[in-house]
């Protein structure tokens, strides 16, 4: 497959994007924690680019004994891609839609090799 | 092989610009070839507030100008009524980053971000409306909905609909004072770009009383339509109870609507005033089939209660206009179907985006639908409103440069609309 280069390790900042062009294309790549991620950068929902929105963490309802709401937090270990246009949120880790994992953004495997970064397309 | 890009972006780096962002819309545009027929977006909106100041000039009443002008008009912060999340804290970009966007010293810049924000989808004319001024009519001072409206009309028929053809707008009626809102019509109807009136939803007045008849009339004469543009107030009393966003715009766009709809039904507004065409707005379409089964389902039984009535409510509900957004998409094609059947949609469906607000609908939601074939489609994306507005159907310049472009690279299938 071939391998499309975005930057040296370290370019992009941490919690950016960068975007590339391959073809009719656009691909963000994210770092996050020092991993990096790429996503077409193109909604399922209506087309919107996805990978120019924020990140943002799960939100998370916390439930006490007995069905108590306790108060609300965010899971930062689920962060989410939001779509700038209309805020359907995705899984970093794989792209789903945080609920209807049949709704999910185009992934591509990310290569680090030599200190420079990769998109396999 | 290893293939080094040749450009990228660097998000950190840019500006926010409504045509970046909307720049997947664009390609849907061309891919769809939208040069090939007219597009009109029935409801979408401006921030009035970014113009308030000069907006603010346009106040007759010299102590109420002075009090708009050191008050401003902007919302409450998160513990007001009125104060929400609609951008989902921050989640929908455009929100807090339009202040950011460059555009030239002239024309205005509401002109210049309608227009690209229309171009990017493929949009000729759109009607605009404002944003925070849906919630005017609930303000307890009916003095005040009044002289801002006559300001925020004027303004924006000096200042935007004069200026450029392709906005349109049907006209704030402060809806309290029915005088006012016949002078409005009165003073306002003939002006370039006012191509009907409009009252916001959430007003606690009963549409059926008989001071508002004569403005009934007024619009009928002159073949101009009513629009009822839904919103929700946080501040209902219903409405309060609910603690998310969600429940509250999702309940309270559709329940004012359907409150002024089943009044006017049954009251026989229809029948008194057959010839006024309404629009029901920005309430998405699942209410109305909902309206239609219960009203004639009760009034089969109770005809005695809306006598004026000749044929069941949701025969004359067939005969309303409805605008499409937002359109109720996910997982219920079959439904959707039914809608429109139900609504007759290739005569009495009006596209419309609703941008730059959260839930906004592209032309693809009605381009792309499966069920309707392309005759039915372009009547909604445009053909019935240039009926009902009496629309010259001219394209964008945008568009037309598409069209000259493919027909200079004889690229078949241009048609001649």
């Amino acid at each position: 497959m071939p391998e499309v280069l975005v930057c040296k390790d370290g370019e992009i900042a941490e919690g950016g994007v960068r975007l590339i062009r391959v073809g009719r294309e656009e691909i963000g790549v994210i770092r996050h924690r020092d991993k990096y991620y790429a996503y077409r950068n193109l909604c399922p929902h209506q087309g919107g680019p996805a990978c120019e929105g924020l990140r943002m963490p799960q939100v998370v309802d916390r439930i006490g004994e007995g069905g108590i709401l306790l108060g609300q937090t965010f899971d930062e270990d689920d962060m989410h891609i939001v779509c700038p246009w209309h805020g359907y949120e995705f899984h970093l880790a794989d792209g789903c839609h945080v609920i209807d994992r049949q709704i999910r953004l185009k992934k591509y495997n990310v290569v680090q090799r030599g200190g420079e970064i990769y998109v396999a397309v | 092989m290893n293939e080094h890009t040749r450009s990228f972006r660097d998000l950190s780096s840019e500006t926010f610009d409504t045509r970046t962002l909307l720049k997947n819309a664009a390609e849907q545009a061309i891919d769809r070839r939208y040069e090939d027929f007219f597009i009109a977006d029935v409801d979408s909106h401006h921030y009035e507030t970014e113009a308030f100041k000069e907006i603010a000039e346009f106040i007759e009443d010299p102590v109420l100008r002075h009090e708009a002008k050191f008050q401003g008009t902007s919302r409450g912060g998160i513990s007001s009524e009125s104060g929400s999340y609609q951008e989902i804290a921050g989640r929908i970009t455009r929100y807090p980053e339009r202040k950011n966007e460059i555009v030239p010293p002239k024309p205005h810049r509401d002109i210049v971000l309608m227009e690209r924000w229309m171009d990017q989808l493929g949009v000729d004319v759109a009607v605009m409306f404002p944003t925070p001024m849906l919630n005017l009519s609930n303000c307890p001072r009916h003095e005040v909905e009044v002289g801002l409206s006559f300001a925020y009309n004027r303004w924006l028929c000096d200042t935007i609909l004069d200026k450029e053809p392709r906005i349109k707008s049907m006209l704030y009626l402060p809806f309290h004072d029915p005088e006012a809102c016949c002078k409005i019509i009165e003073q306002f109807g003939e002006r370039k770009g006012v191509v009907g009136f409009m009252v916001t939803a959430t007003h606690y007045t009963r549409n059926y009383q008989n001071p508002y008849m004569k403005m009934y009339s007024m619009l009928q004469e002159r073949d101009m339509p009513l629009g009822f543009h839904a919103a929700f107030t946080w501040a209902d009393q219903s409405l309060a109870l609910t603690n998310r966003f969600i429940a509250v715009h999702g309940l309270g766009f559709t329940w004012c609507n359907m409150l002024h709809m089943a009044n006017w039904l049954v009251n026989g507004m229809p029948e008194r005033f057959p010839k006024l065409k309404t629009i029901w707005i920005e309430s998405g379409l699942a209410w109305i089939p909902f309206m239609m089964q219960r009203l004639d389902n009760e009034f089969m039984m109770r005809t005695s209660d809306a006598p004026l009535l000749k044929r069941r409510p949701s025969e004359y509900m067939r005969e309303m206009f409805f605008t499409s957004q937002p359109m109720e998409m996910v997982d219920n094609r079959k439904a959707l179907e039914v809608t429109f059947e139900m609504i007759n949609a290739p005569t009495q469906l009006l596209y419309s985006s609703d941008y730059p607000h959260w839930d906004m609908d592209l032309p693809a939601t009605i381009y792309d639908l499966p069920f309707i074939d392309m005759q039915a489609k372009k009547n909604i994306l445009g053909g019935n409103a240039q009926k009902l507005f009496k629309l010259d159907p001219v394209l964008s310049p945008v568009k037309q440069a598409r069209l000259a472009a493919r027909k200079a690279a004889g690229i078949a299938g241009v048609a001649a609309e």
